[in-house]
């Protein structure tokens, strides 16, 4: 099924064309990787699909963005509910300087949901084990997420999403800061996570592309250039272009 | 910890099981039919072998799909080319079987030459050899694989064996046994073939197992 469709998207940043007519659509409960060299618009698309560039001064977009059937560009659009329903995990993994249990609770209350002590602490349990990062914190639900390895506040971050029930995940670069190891680990969380959510990740690291996502995006110069199957992509491109930059004679 | 590669590896692990399953189905199927001068039994053959070249065509777009997607190294790409040669031998020895069903069904309106002697033992040889190259893939067992090797001295043996008695005996003497007599040369050449496949096989099981390349090195094979 189709969570998000993208039609006709244009952005600019003044008088610079950040995107150029994208379209695409993004299915649900999987797993899709936008990929591209920088400064391809990648990680401007991926912070359509919440508003973020909204944050941006001289911002100015055309075309139309639908989740779940409704077009988050117009301009009626609640961006708190929004951002609850897209959340977004970014390159640098970004705790509060709160407890590990003040950083999972913190999204609940400032959406203003109101839960008892037992239910809150329910929420945090079933988002931390999630990512599976219950067993190591159980017992140190009250030490500050600042002290935690980049892996674990990377999944914290995730668990923050999960527990305001965000539906979509939106990755930009979620491995690029970990190492080989822990970015194994993510991309098997993002496995497991895509039994539930809709992953759009953004990465220029095209082998992770290739190992973890379903569908493929290639982006260049502000066009989506290609968009099928991952395994289309990276096996038979149809676009030249797409061709040249996954073989690395591009970019 | 268990990467989403291995799941996918043993995927393949399985499908390559399967082609040895239906490959060594055909064969035992033909050799049957030979042996009862059943057409029935040979047109099964002829027929079943569509469904093993969609399974080859499946795993080896699995394959390419494993070499693209994962940048596998060391065991793991050893493993997925070695799969790769396995399902093209498979599928020839598959299509060796159907050329031998296509031979029976053209000998049974005739009646036999000559009792069958070197040719079943030919055939056993041939399906001993492509069980054992199979089972050492299973095990990843070297010894089992090398095993495999030594019994293809003598089905060469036996195949010249067939064409001498049926060039000498019978061609030459009277050349109307043609089409009865070349039916049984092309049966013992094509049961030679699945030897030759077989060892195939083996070479790479060993290549897999311990990145050692025995293929065309007779001397590594001690």
């Amino acid at each position: 099924m189709d969570k998000i469709q993208v039609k006709n998207l244009n952005l600019w940043y003044g008088n610079f064309q950040a995107l150029k007519n994208v379209s695409a659509t993004f299915a649900e409960k999987k797993i899709t990787a936008i990929i591209g060299p920088s400064g391809c618009g990648k990680s401007t698309f991926l912070r359509v699909l919440n508003r973020m560039n909204d944050l941006i001064e001289g911002v100015k977009t055309s075309g139309q963005v639908f989740i779940d059937g409704e077009n988050i560009l117009s301009q009626d659009v609640d961006l708190i509910a929004l951002r609850k329903k897209v959340g977004m995990v970014f390159q640098r993994p970004n705790p509060f300087p709160l407890s590990v249990y003040e950083n999972i609770a913190f999204g609940i209350k400032i959406h203003g949901l109101k839960y008892t002590k037992d239910t809150l602490d329910a929420i945090v349990e079933n988002s931390l084990r999630e990512v599976l990062l219950w067993d190591d914190l159980k017992d140190k639900l009250h030490r500050s997420a600042l002290s935690l390895s980049l892996e674990q506040k990377q999944r914290l971050c995730i668990a923050r999403l999960l527990a305001v029930k965000s539906d979509v995940v939106l990755m930009d670069e979620p491995c690029s800061a970990l190492d080989p190891q822990a970015t194994q680990r993510i991309e098997e969380l993002m496995r497991e996570l895509k039994k539930h959510y809709t992953i759009i990740i953004v990465t220029h690291n095209m082998q992770q592309a290739a190992r973890v996502s379903d569908d493929t995006g290639f982006m260049l110069l502000g066009e989506m250039i290609e968009f099928a199957d991952t395994h289309s992509i990276f096996t038979a491109p149809k676009d030249r272009r797409t061709e040249e930059y996954i073989t690395g004679r591009y970019g | 910890m268990e990467r989403h590669l291995d799941e996918e590896l043993k995927e393949l692990h399985k499908d390559i099981l399967q082609m040895g399953i239906m490959a060594e189905e055909a064969i035992f199927k033909s050799v049957e039919a030979l042996k009862n001068r059943d057409k029935n039994q040979a047109q099964t053959v002829i027929d079943e072998d569509k469904k093993i070249d969609a399974l080859e065509n499946v795993i080896d777009e699995k394959c390419i799909d494993l070499i693209a997607r994962y940048q596998p190294m060391a065991k793991d790409v050893r493993f997925i080319t070695t799969a790769m040669k396995i399902n093209s031998d498979l599928e020839r020895i598959a299509d060796l079987a159907v050329d031998i069903a296509q031979r029976v069904i053209e000998l049974s309106a005739k009646p036999l030459l000559k009792p069958l002697v070197d040719i079943p033992k030919l055939s056993s040889i041939a399906q001993k050899m492509v069980q054992n190259a199979l089972d050492a893939f299973v095990n990843r067992d070297v010894s089992l694989a090398k095993q495999v090797f030594e019994g293809e001295p003598q089905a060469d043996t036996l195949r010249n064996n067939v064409y001498t008695e049926l060039v000498y005996d019978y061609l030459a003497k009277d050349p109307t046994t043609a089409d009865r007599a070349v039916p049984l040369l092309l049966i013992s050449r094509h049961l030679e073939r699945i030897c030759d496949h077989a060892t195939n096989i083996a070479e790479d099981v060993i290549y897999m197992v311990e990145a050692k390349v025995v293929k065309h090195h007779p001397e590594a094979f001690k």
